[in-house]
């Protein structure tokens, strides 16, 4: 049976699985302690929870659980694996690189940095949407004391060469700090193989609750600290003060446990559906993919389909299915997508950009359906489309002279 | 966003797809926007000899409101003379379209080519160019 809407948006954020609201749920009503009270069994038990919960999360990136640090997201954990080495080690450099295909909370992170007084290179990615490890070892200074690159990326789904990366930084004596949102949990992640320093990653990602995610800090080899960005009561070896999200820490546990229980099967499964959308969709004429198609997450696909516009053609179906698009026409700024730009895709390949990120409930039927309603939508826009009409009288559109606007 | 019941309705049943001969004497084409904006309109109409738009066509890139602009546009267009097709104004498509204020850019858009267009009419036919004052919003 179809069921609609059709959620393919799980780059933004996953529903949850039953099982993870299944194992939050008496720690709202019966076990709602204070995991910092040391001296009833309230608290005790929101300890035990939490602790089993931090082995949980720890199992999943092969770290050990007390280089768990619980935040609110990966927007904290960026802010405060960014902010907290560049404060912690500013005695021996303030130079950090990252990438321009990051995600705004780690760009503007870098951004507040350099306001401060830091210096940040941003590298340019490749038309795959990977970084160049030549260009990054040339980058490294000796003032250099992180190198922050994406895991995988948000829009695109292309997966950096971290192994390669961390190679590099090591070599340099730099940390290396990733940002992990989008893979862990989809892809295999470990932060002793990988050679990961410090990872942000959020539960929402992997079918877990809202507002609960995780800063890994390597203890070994080297010893790693951050300086907190939020005063209080010390909490989370003084990394992170506030009161733990126990219900929020007990399910982002259950999710990474699941996530690691299923991981192979999911990834089996879900990969065959996108490649199958992805096939049907490029034979549409004119229908390219974005980014590199050999280093990427199994369940994301961005693909323009040129002379038709995102939004318009969401629109088609945007009851029905729920997708993204590069194109910003709804922002006040009209920009596109700053990733696909950095891809060196021309603006009018980024206006006509989707981007599909299916997951652990995407069915077959769905992704049948996605097929015939993009493809019906593309071919009627292009009938409208006087970019199309151009395009088929064999007119360069890149000859025309556009009026300003 | 939430786009109003008449986008929606232009959208999915547009009015006036479609392209006229844009040699011809009597035929004015607007082709205004730029892909890098993520909207391009073309509109034509045509005019016969008393000066009457017997005709209008578009055909647009764009988002929704974009093409429901002109869409309406074209409707609106035909049946009136040249003389009063220059009086419609963008914020009249703004209203009747209830489109919200980041989607303004997409009513002046559709003014701007029916402007273009009665001047590309204007050039074949021997008549002056009208110069407009700057569209405001862009």
């Amino acid at each position: 049976m179809l069921k609609l809407p059709i959620y393919l948006d799980n780059n933004a954020t996953t529903p949850m699985d039953p099982r993870v609201l299944e194992a939050m749920t008496p720690f709202f009503l019966e076990h709602y302690g204070n995991a910092a009270s040391r001296n009833h069994p309230f608290g005790w038990e929101a300890e035990e929870a939490v602790d089993y919960a931090r082995e949980q999360v720890a199992k999943l990136i092969g770290a050990d659980p007390k280089e768990i640090i619980f935040t609110s997201g990966a927007t904290e954990g960026d802010n405060l694996g960014i902010k907290g080495i560049y404060e912690m080690y500013a005695s021996k450099g303030n130079h950090i690189i990252t990438a321009t295909t990051e995600h705004k909370a780690v760009l503007d992170t870098c951004k507040h940095i350099e306001k401060s007084g830091g210096e940040v290179t941003y590298l340019q990615v490749q038309p795959d949407g990977l970084i160049d490890l030549k260009e990054l070892e040339a980058a490294i200074k000796p003032t250099t004391i992180l190198i922050a690159i994406m895991y995988a990326n948000n829009e695109i789904g292309v997966v950096m060469p971290i192994k390669e990366i961390s190679a590099i930084a090591r070599k340099h004596g730099v940390l290396l700090f990733t940002d992990g949102t989008q893979a862990v949990g989809k892809i295999p992640v470990d932060v002793n193989k990988d050679g990961i320093d410090l990872m942000a990653f959020t539960a929402h990602k992997m079918y877990g609750p809202k507002g609960v995610g995780a800063l890994y800090v390597r203890r070994k080899n080297p010893r790693v600290k951050v300086t907190a960005q939020m005063d209080g009561g010390g909490h989370e070896r003084g990394m992170r003060s506030g009161t733990l999200n126990v219900p929020g820490i007990v399910g982002f546990g259950k999710a990474c446990e699941i996530c690691m229980l299923d991981m192979e099967e999911d990834t089996k499964r879900i990969s065959k559906m996108r490649d199958h959308l992805e096939t049907e969709l490029l034979k549409l004429e004119e229908a390219y993919v974005n980014g590199s198609r050999e280093h990427r997450l199994p369940h994301v696909a961005n693909i323009s389909f040129k002379h038709v516009e995102g939004e318009g053609l969401l629109m088609g179906f945007n009851k029905n299915i729920a997708l993204s698009s590069g194109s910003a026409c709804t922002s006040a700024s009209l920009e596109p997508s700053y990733v696909l730009k950095a891809l060196g895709l021309g603006d009018d390949l980024a206006h006509s950009s989707l981007r599909f990120g299916l997951g652990r409930f995407t069915t077959d039927e769905q992704i049948e359906y996605t097929i015939k309603a993009i493809s019906e939508t593309v071919l009627k826009l292009r009938e409208m489309s006087p970019l199309w009409e151009m395009y088929k009288e064999g007119i360069d559109l890149s000859t025309i002279e556009w009026a300003a606007h | 966003m939430a786009y109003s019941e008449k986008v929606i309705d232009h959208y999915q049943n547009p009015k006036n797809v479609g392209t006229l001969d844009k040699s011809a004497k009597n035929v004015g084409t607007g082709l205004v926007g730029a892909p890098e904006c993520g909207d391009v309109m073309r509109l034509q109409i045509q005019v016969d000899d008393a000066g009457m738009i017997t005709d209008a066509k578009f055909k647009t890139f764009g988002c929704g409101s974009a093409i429901a602009s002109s869409s309406l546009a074209t409707e609106w267009l035909k049946g009136k003379s040249v003389d009063e097709a220059l009086k419609i104004d963008n914020m009249d498509i703004v209203e009747e379209l209830n489109l919200p204020p980041v989607k303004i850019h997409c009513s002046v858009l559709a003014e701007d080519a029916i402007k273009s267009a009665i001047n590309d009419y204007r050039v074949k036919n021997g008549l002056e160019e009208i110069k407009f004052e700057e569209s405001v919003v862009h």
